[in-house]
């Protein structure tokens, strides 16, 4: 068993638990910051598949911005367990089997998919993770979709400050 | 010898190098603490501390022997488990950033080249930048976890301070990166020794960016997280003994690394101007680039305390203000001649 299987097989369970753990844990402040924990795992996973860029902005964007913004909100609405409207039993059995339902979904799709039968995820191989080689892969070949999609950035950024100035 | 593939020597080397830095890290700290205070003792004429061991030096050990012996308290409102995670996190952001820094050369330790760097990674910049912006969470966590108003009011402003100069500081961070092509911090470094340093090219991007440090480190002018005379003492007024002392800490660390970072991006990081490209033994060139490196250091340090002691701190609106409206377009601005000129310079100067 070499020294990435282990990371791998921990940064899996890692990423479950604490995807579990934001889940069933009572106040909001701990679900927001398992949820950190879970990006730190997907950022781990983008390591082992030599992907450093996408792992790093992983981190920045998401643990360290997103993250922090929802952290903010909660923090500032207090939201305690004491005063929180509970959801009734009914609801969760119902949650639970539908949620079950859209696994089962998935599993059977990534099982059928005959282009993933046999084959191992490629650990620590392979370029096309590494920054040099998205940003000419972005620039040239998906440049218009970069392009369009900075756009759609500015607008809402445009919102977010017209909503703000009201 | 190979157990777990693993390559043993490499394990060793870099758990040695970790141990280190973290200890080297932790010991400019703690002296920073007493520069600090002899700094302001100096700016405003009076002796400063001077009364334990010769010239005060054993000072910050007192302080540090004060902190550990005071009674811990965790206020029967706060949050237990987040309380003790706050500072803990502090601590590890701060810590987490030295792992791609260039600290020297290679040098040759019974027959291995050990680089004095923890990882050369190729998003040395990007990593740095990660573990500042999770910075954060130790002073929000810790702020949120104490139940106490003024804390949380601190450690909102200590976050929303820190994202909106985050933003400068990497729009900062770009202009000088369309420049040095990589972002790998001894690749930076390399690329300056023998050469101009990064300054020439870039003084407004490095003016950007030291505000923006300054800003990150929460030192005067700003300080606003732990205004005293509004939040009485900031996000850690709970928090006491060793814990309070790892924010403390934590800070002082913070200005430590973002000094070296400064130092490594923009002042040629271990280069000496005309010395460092002509040393041809490697082991010299790398303990000559280390004494080379911790003096730019300790002259950015001063840096930093010079302004504390000397510059009042902003009001939140003005904080706000330049962050947004003054760093950021400036940023921008400084992106676009750099682009200009980097392209002019491809046309080999023409139109």
């Amino acid at each position: 068993m070499a020294i990435t299987h282990i990371l791998f097989w921990f940064l899996t369970a890692l990423a479950l638990v604490s995807a579990l753990m934001v889940l069933l844990s009572k106040n909001p402040v701990y679900s927001v910051l398992w949820l950190v924990a879970v990006f730190f795992a997907i950022s781990g996973h983008y390591i082992l598949l030599n992907a450093q860029f996408l792992a790093i902005v992983n981190m920045i964007v998401y643990a360290g911005a997103i993250m922090v913004l929802f952290l903010f909100v909660i923090m500032l609405m207090n939201l305690d367990k004491e005063t929180e409207p509970q959801k009734d039993i009914w609801m969760k059995i119902a949650g639970a089997v539908s949620g079950g339902c859209l696994l089962m979904v998935f599993v059977s799709l990534v099982k059928q998919a005959t282009e993933m039968t046999g084959k191992e995820a490629l650990l620590k191989t392979g370029t096309i993770g590494l920054i040099e080689n998205l940003g000419k892969a972005l620039f040239s070949d998906y440049v218009v979709p970069f392009e369009i999609s900075s756009v759609l950035f500015l607008s809402a950024m445009v919102g977010a400050v017209v909503i703000g100035k009201k | 010898m190979t157990i777990l593939a693993l390559d043993w020597f490499l394990l060793i080397e870099k758990l040695i190098l970790i141990a280190i830095i973290i200890f080297a890290s932790l010991g400019i700290a703690l002296y920073t603490t007493f520069a600090e205070r002899k700094v302001a003792a100096i700016l405003q004429d009076r002796p400063g501390p001077n009364r334990a061991g010769p010239f005060g030096l054993l000072q910050p050990l007192a302080d540090g022997l004060k902190l550990i012996t005071k009674e811990e308290i965790i206020p029967t409102h706060a949050n237990k488990w987040l309380f003790i995670l706050g500072p803990g996190l502090a601590m590890t952001a701060a810590l987490m950033t030295c792992a791609v820094v260039p600290w020297g050369g290679t040098i040759d330790v019974m027959g291995h080249q050990v680089d004095l760097q923890i990882a050369d990674v190729n998003i040395g910049m990007l990593y740095v930048f990660a573990v500042v912006s999770m910075g954060v969470y130790g002073v929000m966590i810790g702020g949120w976890a104490s139940n106490n108003k003024f804390s949380l009011m601190a450690a909102l402003r200590g976050a929303s301070q820190a994202i909106s100069y985050e933003l400068a500081m990497g729009l900062s961070l770009i202009a000088l990166l369309m420049i040095t092509g990589s972002l790998s911090l001894r690749t930076i470094v390399e690329q300056q020794v023998g050469h101009v340093w990064n300054i020439v090219y870039q003084p407004l991007g490095f003016l950007i960016f030291f505000i923006c440090a300054l800003a990150e480190c929460n030192r005067t002018p700003f300080d606003l997280p732990e205004a005293e005379n509004e939040l009485n003492f900031g996000y850690h007024q709970e928090y006491s003994s060793m814990k309070l002392g790892f924010y403390l800490f934590s800070e002082y660390i913070n200005m430590f690394i973002s000094s070296t970072i400064m130092a490594t991006m923009f002042f040629g990081g271990y280069d000496l101007p005309f010395v460092t490209s002509h040393l041809s033994s490697p082991g010299i060139a790398a303990i000559v680039g280390l004494v080379v490196l911790m003096t730019k250091v300790v002259m950015f340090i001063f840096l930093f305390m010079w302004i504390r002691w000397t510059i009042p701190r902003f009001r939140y609106d003005q904080l706000m203000n330049l962050g947004w409206k003054k760093m950021i377009p400036l940023a921008l601005a400084n992106m676009l001649v750099t682009g200009f000129f980097i392209l002019l310079k491809q046309n080999n100067w023409h139109f």
